[in-house]
């Protein structure tokens, strides 16, 4: 039995567990896909954002400036590229010049440094690829960008060393309360704990509901991205906005910590929670509206294009805390922007709920990690140390995804751990094999080949990303 | 670990072996060949089909079997093969850096350097393709690695997008194998691959091949579970209310090859926007000097036995280069141009002081029939060839004799076009 068990292993949770796991207490993270980071977290827009977009005094606005503030520290202790590049929000009319005003007076009720608003001439020798239509921008020197499902599965192997536990393919599907305890009941067998904490996502207002409490909803909103090849990744050096509007903060253009350009969202609710597809319109709109910020940001230079789910909180805000309906339930639900920015902010709250929870308020482990060590990235070493590299493990001298320069000794770190990869895309996010310029073409099948092999598994058995995803069947005639 | 070599080839399929030989038989001593497989071969190693070397050797030959040739006068030489062994970057002075388990990292300096790196296939990620983005949407280059070398079957029903040849290959390969190939889509009026495979490889086992049709979306959780095809305009959009579903498993994208230049481009080569390969001399030598190109990393091939004819000048070229730093200096290259219906010409650039004859090798950009080749040099006609047929899929070649280019000067245009 554990003391607690935590629904949902995206950013949220995996940032939660780690947390947690500096305590002298037992926590499972349970996980219904094959991996950390498979909800909204491995679909978003990678940025850490300064808070003025939240309306004041709400927990968004809060956890968001918080975790804008801890961001760069966590992610040096978890060895996670972070980039603190700033963040300019254009404006092209008069009335979005006013809008920019009203941006930052809420940035600074809601405690955000370093913001000014830049004249047109200014901003263009700033950032030269702009629409020289643009008239004035909100420059927020606070905000960054940081690769959200790295920033998970750092967190989720720091909880891991510490002591959490993982179950993944693990979906819930009921939970009972009996002899002072919750009996969770999930597709990988029954999990009992103490307390639970809801961070299921696009699914956490269901997972509420199993423990009888319905306070709040849950609508899901698509967004649909392309990511540009880092032919092009200079284009800016700042995240680019435009204004917000009623559905989100509206089609932004960055530069990503790897060096790739991101376009998009959209933002169009959804029936199906599980809807991840991409749609015509939803590309060309992201086309249309990327180029209206940034000209020269063109699909022609995509390399892909995806859709993430985020989880809309009716109330429009998050919903953090313990549930009245059911007191052994600590919601931390309704995870959409500002989630990223907010997650070690979050995590730190749902710590402190947790510990205030708890019958007898634990201790902290006399020993325990809040880092992880850095992972290999051979594409960034020096001759010298590749050579020293390969000389201490020979598997660091193939390269297995030419495009992103990635060895099969990162590849199989990739594999090894508690909480490594099992699947194809799993080993894509770790190490990024696969998410260059051919897209998995050239690597795919060694990579799928080296997790046969790390996994002792038939070739025919490695998925792309878990469940039914099969790559190849039956051997030829 | 710092080597010392005359010349270093970066690639050792077809296009790396021929000209490494062919530079070998000219007298350059220390040759190294670079290749990041297991084994030599390049590509043809998982082109088991037959239809290779009917022109080089006069006989059907697999690739395998054509690459096989090549790699035994290979191994006849003391030419240095190394794999499993991947080059990271070439410096300024033709230094080649690259990587393998045994060696770690190599840094090889040599006087000459012949780019044979090949083409890569575009993925899905590069089109706009919607919907969900389950497993059963590969390239037909990775559907052939896996029948072929892995053995595997990469799915049962399967939809073709792209009629090019590696398209064409695998929709046969697939049906050989018990696969249902249900149909090849291809989004321009008319296919992009050899004729020969259109008969061989749809005609005779009843594959459905749907022109100015192309996939807009592709539907299934995990695994691909049908696609929606639909019917595009002349600027290649599809036409709403064309929408169709079909049920399939496997989606094999035959798009478009693209020379893998990365290498070249953070060298400094300069590449011709059309063909996404370097611009060359008719010796082959890329805009930096020293380094040479040929096959498909210089422009996409359609026959193999060409890729060893232009690597064996890029090797000539390294071999005179090798012998003579100077060879070049008294060369005056005049550019080729491309006139109407031509998308492209290689080489760009010819030396007038040739000393043979110079073959150019060019594309079309559409489909004509009964139509004329006409080579003009400074607007005067110098030579008008008729063909029955010209399409983008088969790279065409008019020789410019020798006697020719001695006449022309440095401003002179030499240019090709199609006349109806």
């Amino acid at each position: 039995m554990y003391d607690a068990a935590i629904i949902g292993a995206g950013v949220t949770g995996a940032m939660t567990a780690r947390a947690l796991s500096k305590y002298d207490v037992s926590v499972v993270l349970i996980e219904k896909e094959n991996d950390v980071a498979m909800g909204a977290t491995k679909a978003n827009s990678a940025i850490c954002h300064a808070g003025f977009d939240a309306a004041t005094g709400t927990l968004k606005a809060k956890l968001n400036v918080r975790g804008c503030e801890m961001m760069a520290g966590v992610c040096r202790e978890l060895n996670v590229p972070y980039k603190n590049n700033g963040s300019l929000v254009l404006a092209f009319t008069d009335e979005e010049v006013e809008t920019l005003g009203t941006l930052y007076d809420r940035g600074v009720a809601n405690g955000v440094k370093g913001m000014r608003i830049v004249e047109r001439d200014e901003l263009l020798k700033m950032e030269p690829n702009l629409n020289p239509e643009v008239k004035a921008a909100l420059l927020a020197e606070t905000a960054g960008i940081v690769c959200p499902y790295e920033l998970t599965i750092a967190a989720a192997e720091c909880a891991a060393s510490n002591g959490v536990e993982f179950l993944r393919n693990a979906e819930v599907g009921s939970v009972e309360y009996k002899d002072g305890r919750y009996f969770i009941g999930t597709s990988a067998g029954t999990v009992e704990a103490k307390l639970v904490i809801n961070a299921a996502g696009v699914h956490a207002a269901e997972v509420a509901r199993m423990m009888g409490d319905d306070s709040f909803e849950i609508i899901p909103r698509k967004g649909e991205y392309f990511v540009l090849d880092r032919n092009v990744g200079g284009l800016v050096s700042r995240v680019i906005f435009q204004c917000p509007t009623v559905m989100g903060k509206g089609i932004l253009v960055t530069p990503t910590v790897d060096g790739n350009l991101l376009i998009g969202p959209t933002s169009l609710d959804v029936p199906d929670c599980e809807d991840v597809s991409t749609t015509w319109e939803g590309l060309e709109d992201v086309k249309r509206l990327a180029a209206k910020s940034v000209p020269a940001a063109s699909s022609r230079d995509a390399i892909t294009s995806f859709s993430g789910v985020r989880a809309h909180g009716v109330s429009g805000d998050f919903v953090i805390g313990r549930s009245s309906a059911c007191p052994g339930l600590i919601n931390a639900a309704c995870i959409e922007s500002p989630g990223l920015s907010a997650a070690p902010a979050i995590a730190e709250a749902v710590e402190q709920i947790f510990l205030d929870a708890c019958e007898v308020r634990p201790a902290l482990k006399e020993k325990y990690e809040t880092g992880r060590p850095a992972p290999v990235r051979f594409r960034h070493l020096t001759d010298e140390q590749r050579e020293e590299l390969i000389a201490r493990d020979p598997a660091y001298g193939r390269i297995v995804c030419r495009c992103e320069m990635v060895t099969e000794g990162e590849i199989r770190d990739a594999i090894t751990g508690p909480t490594g990869a099992r699947d194809v895309d799993g080993v894509k996010r770790r190490t990024r094999a696969g998410m260059g310029r051919c897209q998995g073409g050239f690597c795919g099948s060694k990579v799928l080949e080296i997790l046969a092999q790390e996994l002792k598994l038939p070739d025919n058995a490695i998925t792309k990303f878990g469940r039914d995803s099969k790559i190849i069947y039956e051997r030829t005639k | 670990m710092e080597l010392r070599y005359d010349l270093a080839v970066i690639g050792g399929g077809p296009a790396g072996m021929a000209a490494a030989l062919r530079a070998r038989e000219r007298g350059v001593e220390r040759i190294i060949i670079l290749e990041r497989a297991e084994k030599l071969g390049g590509i043809l190693e998982q082109c088991i089909h037959t239809g290779f070397g009917l022109h080089y050797f006069g006989e059907e030959l697999s690739g395998p079997e054509y690459a096989g040739r090549f790699i035994k006068e290979v191994e006849k030489t003391d030419i240095d093969v190394r794999t499993d062994t991947m080059v990271l970057s070439i410096g300024e002075d033709n230094t080649v850096t690259a990587v393998n388990k045994k060696d770690g990292v190599l840094k090889i300096h040599a006087t000459a350097v012949i780019l044979a790196m090949g083409c890569r296939e575009r993925p899905r990620g590069a089109l706009q393709m919607a919907g969900t983005r389950p497993s059963g949407v590969m390239t037909a280059g990775t559907a052939q690695k896996y029948v072929n070398i892995d053995g595997y079957m990469p799915g049962h029903k399967v939809v073709i997008l792209g009629s090019g040849d590696i398209g064409l290959i695998m929709a046969r390969r697939m049906t050989l194998e018990g696969a249902e190939v249900k149909m090849v889509c291809e989004i321009m009026p008319y296919s992009g691959g050899l004729t020969r495979n259109i008969v061989q490889c749809l005609n005779d086992f009843g594959i459905p091949l749907h022109l100015s049709t192309t996939v807009v979306s592709t539907h299934g959780r995990d695994r691909l579970e049908g696609v929606t095809i639909a019917k595009v305009d002349e600027r290649m959009q599809p036409i709403p209310g064309t929408e169709e579903y079909v049920e399939c498993d496997t989606l094999m994208l035959s798009v478009g090859l693209i020379p893998e230049n990365e290498l070249s481009v953070a060298a400094g080569v300069e590449l011709d926007r059309v063909t996404r390969g370097a611009v060359v001399t008719e010796m082959r030598e890329t805009t930096k000097s020293g380094v040479f190109a040929c096959g498909n990393v210089l422009q996409v091939h359609d026959l193999v036995d060409f890729v060893t004819m232009e690597a064996q000048t890029a090797g000539e070229g390294a071999a005179a280069y090798i012998r003579d730093r100077s060879a070049f200096d008294g060369a005056e290259y005049i550019f080729t141009k491309t006139g109407p219906g031509v998308r492209y010409i290689v080489p760009q650039k010819v030396n007038i002081h040739a000393p043979e004859d110079v073959k150019l090798f060019f594309r079309v950009g559409a489909i004509y029939k009964n139509a004329r080749v006409v080579v003009k040099a400074d607007g005067e006609r110098i030579s008008d060839k008729k063909h029955v047929r010209l399409t983008p899929g088969e790279m065409e070649n008019v020789t410019i004799k020798r006697d020719t280019l001695k006449h022309l000067s440095p401003d002179s245009i030499l240019s090709v076009e199609v006349e109806e």
